[in-house]
């Protein structure tokens, strides 16, 4: 049993590796090569796209709360003249790292952090950018007590109302509520080898097929890749992935051109159109008249205020 | 008052229950039908349903989807796992939203997303207090991106009930976990919830895997998440009319 599972994982690693070298072979990946891809150790993180895009950074830590989470990386950086808030999922590059950032996921404090830096950015009118890189949060006892689902919630509402522009990039695993924690935005853009789920293709294959080793199956049913978001319309673009100085070049030309923009529209127009955004997202059938008002809605909050 | 035998899941036992649906026993609280919670503090006949013929389509094309969902309309009686409604208690409009656990597990994809959001809507164009109750085992995976992101989109309805400065009353029963936990479950103005429900992000079974031991005792209940600050009230369901009541004569929008 265990030299069946050393086969099997070391087939799966020469696998990772041919997918890793082919650059040609992109159109030909399956679901199940993306997931492979998004996790394999060593991929570029948070943390390295931050050095490569920004020319000075300063990392912040601390949710002024309870603590600084390693799992979530946070600062400010200067981008061709243009200061930037960045925010990040933190694997770590190295075995060490990885343990000492518990793999990615974040407890509540990691979020709180990020909330905390974005408030910060809209105040001294900042654009936002975010990495998304986790397997998801983290299902430990003192982050149900500190409240994680608090702590994502108040995010997804906050950010979806920032008065300044957002944009999320999913660099690796985009693992359900952990990953949305810290990805609203005005744009949402994945690498061509990440993946965003609402479960990992484990937990989709022990749940719903009932059989944990189907997981390959899995992420096949599951329209994980960033092909398949991209034709839902969930994301806005992919991008390519080269060398990491390449990937990062491409991720930086990408916020250069998007902040040109977006820092120049006014932030009531932005909101709204960020808002309208995440309204439409879902297939239904019937109960369309409820649809319109949200333009009203808008009106009011002017006349409120 | 309608007495009903009924097999207690919490202590085991054939127990007598009367409206309110409780185990004389154990305190356990049965999930209860729509119109069961409506008439524990609705104005009779005042219901009106919004968005009745809202269902939900199969958006990843996931093989035995749309069978699972006619079974289970079949079997529950209804269209899928949230409705929703404007009614008045004690002569006050509010909005109301219910889920169901017994419609696949109360999990949210399109059509409670979209549902819960229209509630919220119709609240802050109103004016009129909007009063959640959840029950959910968390997003419906069969519809994949698309239940994730019902997460954000019923969080920034949240938002735009804050913008127009109205009332967000929760009410969380057994049990409120997951996605619907990480979104609007957890930003009401006002966060209630039923005795002993269990309330978290990760299921118990979750947290016993990754940590490798048993959860304490009381873990997650509605009493725990009181004691550590993110319920504000435990409320019973005899309670419920009077404590809604209170809430909304403290919750006038300023002008």
């Amino acid at each position: 049993m265990a030299e069946e599972k050393k086969q099997g994982l070391k087939s799966s690693l020469e696998h990772i590796e041919t997918l890793a070298v082919d650059d040609q072979n992109c159109g030909g990946k399956s679901s199940w090569d993306c997931v492979l891809l998004s996790r394999q150790s060593g991929r570029t993180g948070a943390k390295a796209f931050i050095d490569m895009i920004c020319d000075e950074f300063m990392e912040i830590h601390g949710d002024r709360t309870y603590g600084d989470d390693p799992a979530m990386i946070g600062g400010i950086g200067m981008v061709e003249g243009r200061a930037i808030t960045f925010i990040g999922n933190r694997k770590g590059a190295n075995f060490r790292e990885n343990v000492a950032c518990n793999y990615g996921m974040s407890n509540p404090e990691g979020y709180r952090k990020a909330l905390r830096l974005a408030k910060q950015a809209e105040k001294f009118g900042r654009p936002v950018v975010c990495f998304i890189d986790t397997p998801g949060a983290y299902p430990g006892l003192g982050s149900e007590e500190r409240g994680i689902g608090e702590a994502i919630a108040q995010n997804l509402k906050v950010f979806s109302t920032l008065k300044t522009p957002v944009l999320c990039f999913i660099i690796g695993e985009g693992g359900s509520g952990g990953a949305l924690g810290i990805g609203v935005g005005d744009k949402l853009y994945m690498l061509e080898n990440a993946v965003y789920s609402v479960i990992t293709p484990e937990g989709f294959a022990s749940i719903l097929l009932r059989d944990p080793s189907k997981a390959k199956e899995a992420a096949e049913a599951m329209k994980m890749t960033s092909q398949h978001l991209k034709q839902f319309g969930v994301i806005h673009d992919i991008i390519e992935e080269k060398s990491p100085e390449q990937t990062a070049a491409l991720i930086k030309q990408t916020i250069i051109r998007d902040f040109d923009n977006l820092c120049s529209k006014p932030v009531e127009h932005l909101v709204r159109y960020r808002l309208q955004k995440i309204r439409g997202i879902g297939e239904v059938k019937g109960g369309k008249e409820w649809w319109h008002p949200l333009l009203e809605v808008f009106s009011r909050t002017q006349s409120l205020r | 008052m309608t007495e009903k035998t009924i097999r207690c899941p919490q202590c085991q036992k054939d127990v007598h229950v009367d409206d309110h649906k409780i185990c004389p026993y154990c305190n356990f609280h049965f999930p209860l039908t729509v119109d069961e919670r409506l008439a524990l503090f609705a104005d009779e006949g005042s219901f009106e349903e919004m968005s009745s013929t809202m269902q939900s389509k199969n958006p990843i094309d996931l093989a035995g989807y749309e069978e699972k969902i006619l079974e289970n309309q079949k079997k529950s009686s209804l269209r899928d796992a949230a409705t929703i409604g404007r009614c008045t208690i004690d002569g006050e409009p509010v909005v109301v939203g219910i889920m169901s656990f017994s419609f696949m597990g109360g999990s949210m994809g399109s059509v409670v997303g979209e549902k819960i959001t229209q509630a919220m809507i119709e609240g802050a164009l109103t004016g009129n207090p909007v009063i959640l109750f959840t029950a959910s085992g968390g997003a419906r995976m069969q519809e994949g991106i698309f239940s994730l992101m019902q997460m954000a989109k019923t969080a920034s309805a949240a938002a735009l009930l804050e913008e127009t400065r109205t009332p967000l009353f929760l009410v969380l029963t057994n049990p409120t976990t997951g996605g619907v936990t990480a979104s609007f479950a957890m930003l009401g103005d006002v966060i209630l919830a039923e005795p002993g429900a269990i309330i978290g992000f990760a299921g118990p079974r979750v947290i016993e895997g990754t940590i490798g031991e048993k959860l304490p005792e009381g873990f997650q209940r509605s009493e725990f998440q009181m004691q550590k600050g993110f319920v504000d009230s435990i409320v019973t369901r005899e309670s419920m009319k009077q404590t809604f009541s209170f809430l909304i004569k403290t919750h006038k929008r300023r002008s």
